[in-house]
């Protein structure tokens, strides 16, 4: 089965991932694992995943973004998603799945200058 | 009873392939994006379980009309092992090691209707339906 990659892109010294299709499990954990690589390869302070194109999140995916911002919290790097729509984020919480622990903005823009906020404060980015 | 269509359920590449057909349906009946995203969601939900725990099964879209009401019918159907005890997958954060504890329960809060029949050894039936408001 091909695998669908998810591109991460790097700007400065954060990361940038939108995901614009939906994701069927393989290809969700193939993003899981990318990203944990190149945060440690890139040494990024912060990383923004982007779901403004994504118009549903299951249990599955919402659980795995929760487990990718624990894992790379864990690594040092900040993680915010952004972007999520108003029927992405009802569903979510009806689902019972509220994801407290992760940062979020509204959009790319939001996302750029909390994650700013957040690093600056820690000086490099360090939970 | 209106025209249905299904999807064979035995990959994680089926259960996308469900949940939009689901989402085309709900959206020619007339819902709005916060139904097609509660419907698609339930049905992500229900393909997953069958996935996992079945191996195997069908998801059928059916579309439902009652004195002028319009509404949607989902019938997840395997032949797996069925389910020992559906008050306790019915609770909230229940699960074996390979779910996540809210398939069941999340579904039957985003749809209207629900109801499972499972017997051990011959499979699960799951029918839910929403209806437009």
């Amino acid at each position: 089965m091909e695998s669908l990659r998810i591109p991460i892109l790097k700007i400065g010294d954060i990361l940038i991932a939108s995901i614009q299709v939906a994701l069927h499990d393989a290809s969700a954990v193939q993003f899981k694992d990318d990203l944990l690589q190149k945060i440690h390869a890139s040494r990024t302070r912060g990383v923004i995943i982007d779901l403004t194109a994504l118009d549903v999140v299951d249990s599955f995916i919402g659980r795995l973004i929760a487990d990718i911002a624990a894992m790379a919290g864990l690594m040092g790097t900040r993680v915010v998603l952004t972007g999520l729509q108003p029927a992405v984020a009802i569903t979510l919480v009806e689902l019972g799945l509220e994801l407290p622990r992760v940062i979020t903005a509204l959009n790319l823009e939001k996302g750029l200058s909390v994650l700013q906020r957040l690093t600056e404060e820690r000086g490099d980015g360090a939970v | 009873m209106g025209q249905s269509k299904s999807a064979v359920i035995r990959s994680d590449l089926d259960i996308v392939i469900a949940r939009t057909l689901a989402r085309d349906t709900a959206k020619a009946l007339g819902f709005g994006p916060i139904d097609q995203a509660r419907i698609a969601t339930a049905v992500s939900e229900l393909a997953r379980n069958i996935y996992l725990y079945a191996g195997s099964g069908t998801v059928i879209v059916r579309e439902l009309e009652k004195g002028g009401r319009k509404g949607i019918e989902i019938v997840c159907e395997d032949q797996g092992p069925g389910i020992a005890n559906i008050d306790l997958v019915m609770q909230d954060g229940y699960t074996t090691s390979r779910g996540m504890g809210m398939g069941l329960p999340g579904a039957r809060r985003l749809m209207d209707d629900f109801s499972i029949q499972s017997q051990q050894g011959v499979g699960t039936t799951i029918v839910c339906r929403k209806w437009r408001h």
